[in-house]
């Protein structure tokens, strides 16, 4: 980026007009970061049967809520759970937006504006909503494939079983992410000059063969950047399993270690082991964004 | 894929995928003509006899709760997105066309900011808020959406691609202050750029449901989202709000969709160079 350095006249200007989203962001951001690092190395301490004003009392823990975080069973299983799920939907969705983009970038397609639209728009539905609509067709009641099976007299399909849960969700998020994948996987393929592709075609290559050694180790670094914010979003699964809880009993309320967070949290009202689990989970997925923005570097293209 | 001469194969795979995209919204406007005996009764893609009814209960239930949710959606995501763009547009400008002491640093740790998962934030902004006495407020929702470090990173790119630097340095000669090349100048410049932050913004502020999740206790300042998952949770209990919730997913989906549609030419993101082409 350019910027070339501004005579003094400029003066206060760029920070006052910084300043907004400084304060913003030392508020929503810093402090609250800080603040859960505080409360992480807390604990409460009930004396008495825990009734009067000064029962509850905060003693510093030290390293104690982190060390019942690593040693909780229940987190360790809704961090296996949460990697299943997203070994499931990563590889899929960006395998689906990476074929949708490269067809998509086939001129002689036709119908590539209607498939373009159709494919992004889940993007605009929320995933709550999404999971509305996913959820009663999974219901075997409602759902339309299991309505087919019954009809053939086929044994039917249980999407909500304890296995078939990991399919459901992951289809609900690939659902809904793989249209913004495949747009920013195509704006990419866009920026690549044009000669590239009529040089390798006029050198006898078919479009398949342009798309895998001309275009797709161009598209690389988006690639990578794109799995780093599925990895995060995946990280942070939410919405989704909390509200198909309610029709299946395969999805306890601790499903994923953020579920748990939560229940830490406003279920259980202890606040310091919430903190110390929710920095462990930012802290985890510092470490992958790290790791795989050292891979991007690699292949040079990230700025 | 052997597509040697044969276009037909490429449509054929795209045309799936949108047929996949677009399967459960075509569900949930066959299944929100169903009534409640017919919703579990019938073949998935029969219509029903009764969407009037649905709409007429979702529209009256407890007194039109559900236009209020709408409404709470729109001010959220709207005034959200809008604040949103407006920070992120000025930020970025102050970004891409000044060199000032600590801008590296603030950059550098916003784009830190896009890498720290909302639970880490969510549970002590709410006790951070619950201290000042905010939670359950609308400003408890409204407030931590303001600051979008994705926006602002938008903006920045977009700042240094679309106001020239000659432009900036003529209007300084002709003695214009910063403010006025700010508002007047560059602003205007980074119009479509900010539009796309709005959307972008609008729509995760109106998909988000953690923050209100946790923020909010009083059903009348709920988004649309969570309105909707505590009427599916009670339908546990009491079925008939099944239909409730199918008619207010059609409901809240489609303006969505037709805003989509509308919009959709500014939906152009180049993740890597960060640039947006509207």
């Amino acid at each position: 980026m350019r910027t070339r350095s501004r005579p003094t006249t400029a003066g206060a200007a760029p920070y006052a007009f910084a300043a907004p989203a400084v304060v913003l962001f030392a508020l929503t951001f810093l402090l609250p970061i800080g603040y859960a690092l505080y409360l992480s190395l807390f604990r409460v301490e009930v004396s008495g049967l825990g009734l009067g004003r000064g029962s509850r009392r905060e003693v510093f823990a030290g390293p104690g809520n982190y060390l019942r975080a690593l040693t909780d069973a229940e987190l360790g299983a809704g961090v296996v759970r949460v990697l299943l799920y997203g070994g499931l939907l990563v590889p899929v969705m960006l395998g689906l937006a990476l074929v949708f983009a490269l067809l998509l970038d086939e001129e002689r397609a036709p119908a590539r504006g209607f498939a373009r639209l159709a494919i992004f728009l889940p993007y605009a539905v929320p995933g709550v909503i999404a999971t509305v609509l996913w959820g009663f067709l999974y219901l075997p009641a409602t759902s339309p494939l299991n309505q087919a099976l019954r009809a053939l007299e086929l044994p039917e399909v249980d999407f909500l079983s304890p296995t078939g849960i990991y399919f459901a969700l992951a289809n609900i998020a690939v659902w809904g992410g793989v249209g913004y994948n495949t747009i920013v996987l195509h704006t990419a393929l866009r920026a690549i000059p044009r000669e590239l592709h009529e040089a390798a075609r006029i050198d006898g290559c078919t479009p398949l063969q342009v798309a895998l050694r001309v275009k797709l180790p161009l598209l690389t670094p988006a690639l990578v950047l794109t799995a780093l914010f599925s990895v995060i979003a995946t990280l942070q699964v939410f919405a989704e399993p909390t509200t198909l809880a309610p029709l299946t009993n395969s999805l306890s309320r601790t499903w994923t270690p953020l579920m748990k967070v939560y229940q830490d949290a406003f279920a259980r009202g202890d606040v310091h082991s919430a903190a110390a689990t929710s920095v462990l989970i930012g802290l985890g997925t510092g470490l992958v964004s790290f790791g795989l923005l050292r891979v991007a570097r690699r292949f040079g293209g990230l700025r | 894929m052997t597509a040697r001469r044969r276009p037909l194969l490429p449509t054929l795979v795209l045309l799936l995928g949108a047929l996949y995209c677009l399967f459960p919204v075509a569900w949930v406007v066959v299944a929100a003509t169903k009534g409640s005996g017919e919703l579990f009764a019938t073949p998935t893609f029969e219509p029903g006899s009764s969407l009037l009814g649905n709409l007429g209960d979702l529209f009256g239930y407890r007194e039109g709760l559900f236009w209020t949710w709408v409404a709470n959606s729109a001010v959220y995501a709207g005034v959200g997105a809008l604040l949103s763009a407006a920070v992120s547009g000025v930020t970025g400008y102050a970004l891409a066309k000044y060199s000032f002491r600590g801008r590296d640093l603030f950059f550098n740790a916003l784009i830190a900011g896009v890498l720290v998962p909302a639970v880490v934030l969510a549970i002590p902004q709410y006790l951070l808020l619950s201290e000042v006495g905010l939670t359950d407020s609308y400003l408890s929702v409204l407030l931590p959406s303001v600051i979008s470090p994705y926006g602002i990173y938008l903006a920045r790119i977009h700042a240094a691609a679309s106001v020239p630097d000659d432009v900036v340095e003529a209007a300084r000669t002709d003695g214009a202050g910063e403010t006025r090349i700010l508002t007047s100048i560059a602003l205007p410049m980074m119009l479509p750029g900010l539009v796309t932050v709005f959307l972008f913004q609008f729509v995760s502020i109106w998909n988000n449901f953690l923050l209100p999740f946790i923020m909010l206790g009083d059903d009348r300042k709920f988004p649309v989202t969570l309105g909707l998952y505590t009427l599916l949770n009670q339908g546990n209990t009491t079925p008939a709000l099944y239909t409730l919730v199918v008619a207010g997913a059609l409901v809240s989906v489609l303006p969505l969709i037709g805003l989509f549609l509308l919009l959709q030419r500014y939906w152009r993101v180049d993740l890597l160079s960060g640039s947006v082409k509207a």
